[in-house]
């Protein structure tokens, strides 16, 4: 299988270079990095949910804000919070809202299921907008960051970008890893099964709701995971990391990256964030940093028209005709 | 008398709900696409009042200026970038929807600003009927249900009782039957497209006065719109017309009842809808 040596060279590249950047990277550019593998993990979430089950959920972000207001609202006001203690109870609370969403969400489908889906979101925003319950439209700030020591053995220091950083990728990793095994598991065939041909596999007996339940479930905690860090990055928690354009944006993100493949997630963070950066600097565009939307949603446009899909489809495409001309090259060898 | 007037109020918001969900849902119903950029076109129309009722000094010469602009726009949206999305799958036309929401934000506020500006009432309708000593209905409002219910009977009588409103059910029902049967679908596509987004304008300019235009004003719509198209069943005009009077009344109610948890009760009633029929109370399973 030489494969398997082709795809996964670049992947352990990508690590490598991942794991050494806190050597050479300021801090800027590590908090901008953890930033990127916050959003990595949002995107392989619902990758899981879209690229693999075949259902586009519009309400994502919904999950990712339900752990978030989960950190904050647990934390103590002016001391650390307990990572081993807030991020199972953070990513617990993404689930459960992901499991009653899901339970009346997953009876539909199609675009029923894409409305659904971002008029559940709605309601959720609108209960930490328009309620007291987590500070309204204000939001509520984190002080200090979780604490993850245990029985006074402290393996990383979350205060501390770099440190903060290898967290992000750490955990990236693990879900990384962890996604790739499920898909290729008999759950993860099932998935695709469904995605493919969902009368059929009823007709073969496969408990189709509970499938799609279990997926929208672990795809809401894993969504949840990236809000936990992401509050504890930001140390601050406002309606807008549930709202709409949320789920939008990381919608975007697997698309550009090119959906139903693990790595398309990644690059798509990477990609997104990146020109999002770009596109809102002053220094690189002038005074239309403040309306960098409009190129964005440009971009958006035009990449639906031209790349059907995504960067990484694009990548995938050029490396086959690649490996064809060699193939080709080879045989004309005498 | 405060309940005549909450009511008066919840059928005023329905009917102009219904103007925007009733192009959403005849564009699904028949090209099959999910438009988020439906309540753009409700932002567009209202600014385009506001831009117009500024320079030409008049809201009744802004009205129709602003929907024949919008329905201009339609066309244009229509034949360049909709046509291409009609076979592509939802995903897509969700995020290439989303796209053209941050173009319409960005390009709002590069031209009007990120401030919140507020449409005169013309000085015909800017009066009020007293109901009792101390209480009394704004005139506007009752002209805003009338016309919108004009509009609604209108678009009954179109798509009933005319050639062209047959080929829109015909093409709700079965698109390539009546492709096949000869109906100009390219053509009736573009038509229904242009005339929704029209529809949304119009909504847009005719609540101007009342809502004033802000940014975001778009998003906020297009979300109750969709709760409107999901409860109604897509691809159901009338049910558009009776979720979109119950959305109506359980906002306005809800907010009378309990301010602050008036958005959820909207969101209930769809939750409850979706157990009870999952396919929307006007189509069938």
């Amino acid at each position: 299988m030489p494969n398997i040596t082709l795809t996964r060279a670049p992947l352990l590249v990508a690590l490598v270079l991942l794991v050494l950047f806190p050597l050479v990277g300021s801090t800027f550019y590590l908090q901008l990095g953890a930033k990127i593998m916050i959003m990595a993990i949002f995107a392989l979430s619902l990758d899981l949910l879209v690229g693999h089950a075949g259902m586009v959920s519009l309400g994502h972000a919904a999950y990712f804000g339900v752990a978030a207001y989960a950190l904050a609202l647990i934390s103590p006001k002016y001391e650390a919070a307990n990572l081993w203690l807030t991020l199972p109870l953070a990513v617990g609370a993404a689930a459960l809202a992901a499991l009653i969403v899901g339970a009346f969400v997953v009876r539909t489908g199609g675009v029923y299921f894409i409305m659904a889906t971002l008029a559940f979101a709605q309601m959720i925003y609108a209960v930490f907008h328009d309620t007291k319950i987590a500070g309204g439209s204000d939001g509520i700030y984190i002080t200090v960051r979780p604490d993850l020591s245990v029985a006074g053995f402290k393996p990383l220091n979350l205060e501390s970008p770099s440190e903060f950083y290898y967290l992000a990728l750490i955990l990236l990793a693990m879900v990384f890893w962890f996604l790739n095994q499920l898909l290729h598991a008999p759950f993860g065939r099932a998935l695709a099964g469904i995605r493919m041909n969902e009368q059929r596999m009823r007709s073969i007996g496969y408990p189709v709701f509970a499938y799609k339940l279990a997926a929208f479930v672990l795809a809401g905690a894993l969504a949840g995971l990236a809000g936990y860090l992401a509050a504890c990055q930001f140390g601050f928690v406002n309606p807008d990391i549930l709202a709409w354009h949320q789920s939008g944006i990381v919608l975007m993100m697997i698309i550009l990256g090119g959906m139903g493949r693990l790595h398309g997630a990644v690059i798509g963070a990477f990609a997104y964030v990146f020109l999002q950066e770009v596109l809102s600097t002053p220094a690189v565009v002038g005074v239309y940093a403040k309306h960098w939307q409009l190129p964005m949603g440009a971009l958006i446009v035009a990449i639906v028209l031209v790349l059907p899909h995504g960067i990484g489809g694009f990548f995938d495409i050029a490396v086959r005709r690649y490996r064809f001309r060699q193939s080709e090259d080879a045989k004309d060898q005498p | 008398m405060v309940l005549l007037i909450q009511i008066l109020n919840a059928v005023q918001y329905g009917l102009l709900l219904f103007l925007l969900s009733s192009g959403l849902t005849l564009i699904f119903g028949i090209m099959g696409v999910i438009n988020l950029a439906h309540g753009s076109f409700y932002m567009v129309g209202a600014y385009l009042a506001y831009w117009l009722a500024r320079t030409t000094g008049s809201l009744w010469l802004a009205l129709p200026l602003a929907v024949l602009i919008a329905f201009a726009i339609g066309l244009l949206l229509e034949t360049a970038i909709f046509s291409r999305l009609y076979r592509r799958d939802h995903l897509y036309q969700v995020l290439l929807t989303f796209g053209l929401i941050l173009i319409f934000e960005e390009l709002r506020s590069i031209a009007f600003g990120d401030d919140v500006h507020g449409i005169a009432v013309p000085a015909l309708l800017n009066f009020s009927i007293p109901l009792t000593d101390t209480l009394s209905y704004p005139v506007y409002r009752l002209f805003v249900t009338l016309v919108c219910l004009v509009i609604a009977g209108l678009m009954y009588f179109v798509i009933h009782k005319t050639r062209t409103g047959m080929r829109i059910r015909a093409g709700n029902s079965n698109r390539e039957m009546a492709a096949s049967l000869g109906v100009n679908m390219p053509l009736l596509f573009a038509l229904v497209f242009a005339s929704g987004v029209a529809l949304a304008a119009f909504a847009g300019a005719i609540a101007a006065p009342i809502s004033s235009v802000f940014p975001g004003m778009g998003s906020q719509i297009l979300i109750i719109c969709f709760v409107v198209v999901v409860i109604g069943g897509i691809g159901s005009i009338n049910g558009a017309l009776i979720a979109s009077l119950a959305v109506g009344l359980a906002d306005t109610l809800g907010k009378v009842i309990a301010a602050e948890y008036s958005a959820i009760a909207v969101y209930l009633v769809m939750a409850i809808i979706l157990l009870w029929r999952p396919q929307g109370i006007a189509n069938k399973a």
